[in-house]
């Protein structure tokens, strides 16, 4: 796809700088004449709305980070000082925090959209494996981050999260202790803890800005996926990036903005949790701990399971199959348009995702747990039984031929 | 080459060297617990009624998850065995959390509100996902109304 360039310099210092470091000629070929699928919808428009997030999150946690202190005896109050006195500290801090969340909306999105297109398989496989990895690194970055203001989510939701590392003293004894005693710099989530997890948040969005690199690069070579599914097959299937996507992205971009401000200037608590605005106390822990929102299906998975070793495994073995997908779904027909059966297990399995959200969110007990359970059960089945069964049973219907036989056919539908 | 780097965040030798606390047991009446930091974390000391000395006694060891006597747990470091004293981690060996105490949970000893982990009134795991009993620190008494942990 992304073949020789076309970029032709200006004489003078264009030409000049052509033969020295190609700048010019790279973005030229990456954003502005990169042929792209005509056929794209907007579902493809959130790689364009996470670059934005990252950006934003990265810049305005700089400026917070100038204003926060690492300390246990401090990070709370210096974190309530950055909402009272520091000069518009509140829209900084409620940009951050709100911001991960848009992060998190806007990569579900982009995820279950790469599942619904088949955008994992081949050529593709080294692109959405990045992809997995760049959420992993989201997840940790996330968590860490979620710590800082040493509130009382925060410091218990460190405690439960750390201590997941401890279920390998089932494997060997003294192993999970090891662990956590090395992750906490201590006995206990205190102080080192908090140090370490600043250092290492201040360090992972700029991994995730590498990763994003690579992602980006292992896009260009096969180029977009589309919403057929089908390669594309001429020059007049693609219309360059500038201006026809980057005017689409930029509309979506505003609109999710738009959201995104209605959460930061009206309802800037609704997605955290008010414990956290109790200072972190060693010795109480909260009724009810929940992580945030977008952790809660994962949450849920290890609490389905009632051994503690057997939790951790399959909340992390959840994220694992992901990597191993390419693999798992062999079928040949990549968007679920032309899948009917599968279609309606992707429905299915976005459906148990949501449920176990919920599950996440309620109290473990009674009937939550067994429906958490059949969630759960359902994720990996989905994976591990139905779609490398459906890659041999199901039979595709009405594919096209190409893009643009599919875009008339679709127009003629519409007349 | 690799290792200073990794080494250096294990616990650093200020955080080694916390000193032992001490614990005035005469300001606990009998049917109460206090919690007390030791080495950043908590610790229950518990002043058990008979009725729950009886009870955590009359356990048999093929009930439990993690077999343990009650005797056992209640002994200190330096061999004394006073069963009314129980000292033990005050973090639930599941994921950390700090069980509710006086009575709770369905073995009328401690309940994890977290995930659901149901003690005895020795403090040993009956129900739900925490693999073991809440892990007894080593204490020694001073007098017969003081403790030291560590």
């Amino acid at each position: 796809m992304s073949g020789p360039s076309t970029y032709k310099p200006k004489p003078g210092f264009e030409t000049w700088l052509d033969q020295r470091l190609p700048l010019i000629r790279f973005a030229n070929d990456t954003m502005i004449d990169f042929p792209t699928p005509k056929n794209l919808n907007y579902w493809w428009t959130f790689g364009g709305i996470l670059a934005v997030c990252l950006v934003l999150q990265i810049i305005t946690g700089i400026v917070l980070a100038m204003n926060y202190v690492a300390h246990t005896d401090l990070a709370f109050q210096s974190v309530e000082r950055i909402m009272r006195d520091v000069n518009f500290g509140w829209l900084l801090r409620y940009m951050h925090s709100n911001g991960a969340s848009m992060f998190f909306l806007a990569v579900y999105l982009h995820m279950a959209r790469g599942l619904y297109y088949g955008s994992y398989k081949a050529p593709r496989e080294i692109l959405w494996i990045l992809g997995v990895i760049i959420f992993l690194l989201m997840m940790a970055t996330a968590f860490m981050g979620y710590v800082l203001p040493w509130g009382q989510m925060s410091y218990w939701g460190a405690m439960v999260i750390t201590n997941l590392f401890s279920s390998f003293d089932q494997l060997i004894p003294g192993l999970g202790t090891s662990i956590t005693t090395w992750l906490w710099g201590g006995f206990s989530v205190d102080n080192p803890t908090l140090n370490r997890f600043f250092s290492l948040h201040y360090l992972l969005p700029f991994v995730i800005f590498a990763v994003v690199a690579l992602h980006v690069w292992a896009l260009h070579v096969p180029g977009n996926n589309n919403p057929t599914g089908i390669e594309v097959k001429s020059k007049s299937e693609t219309v360059p990036f500038h201006p026809y996507y980057t005017v689409k992205d930029g509309f979506a971009i505003v609109i999710f903005l738009m959201l995104f401000a209605a959460f930061v200037f009206f309802n800037p608590n609704a997605l955290g949790h008010a414990d956290n605005y109790i200072p972190a106390d060693p010795l109480v822990t909260p009724a009810h701990i929940v992580p945030e929102w977008y952790f809660l299906p994962f949450y849920a998975m290890l609490r389905a399971v009632p051994d503690k070793l057997g939790g951790v495994l399959v909340m992390f073995g959840s994220i694992g199959l992901l990597f191993i997908l390419p693999w798992l779904d062999r079928a040949k027909t990549k968007s679920m348009r032309y899948r009917p059966i599968a279609k309606q297990f992707w429905f299915l399995f976005i459906i148990a995702f949501l449920v176990l959200g919920y599950c996440g969110s309620q109290p473990a007990d009674g009937p939550i747990v067994l429906v958490a359970q059949i969630a759960t059960g359902y994720y990996f089945a989905y994976f591990l039984i139905i779609l490398p069964l459906l890659a041999k049973l199901e039979t595709p219907k009405g594919v096209p031929t190409s893009i643009s036989a599919a875009v008339l056919s679709s127009d003629k539908k519409g007349q | 080459m690799v290792w200073p780097f990794v080494d250096q965040m294990n616990p650093s030798g200020d955080t080694l060297a916390l000193a032992s606390t001490e614990v005035d047991l005469s300001q606990i009446p009998e049917g109460a617990q206090i919690k007390v930091m030791w080495r950043g974390r908590p610790m229950f000391v518990r002043h058990r009624t008979k009725a729950e000395i009886e009870e955590a006694q009359s356990v048999s060891l093929s009930q439990l998850k993690d077999p343990q006597t009650d005797e056992d747990r209640a002994t200190a470091a330096d061999g004394t065995y006073r069963p009314e004293w129980l000292v033990m981690s005050a973090n639930c060996t599941h994921l950390g959390c700090v069980p509710l105490g006086d009575g709770a949970g369905e073995y009328n000893g401690w309940f994890c509100p977290c995930h659901g982990s149901h003690y005895d009134s020795s403090g040993r795991i009956r129900k739900g996902p925490a693999p073991t009993n809440l892990p007894v620190p080593e204490y020694v008494f001073l007098s017969d109304t003081k403790i030291k942990i560590g």
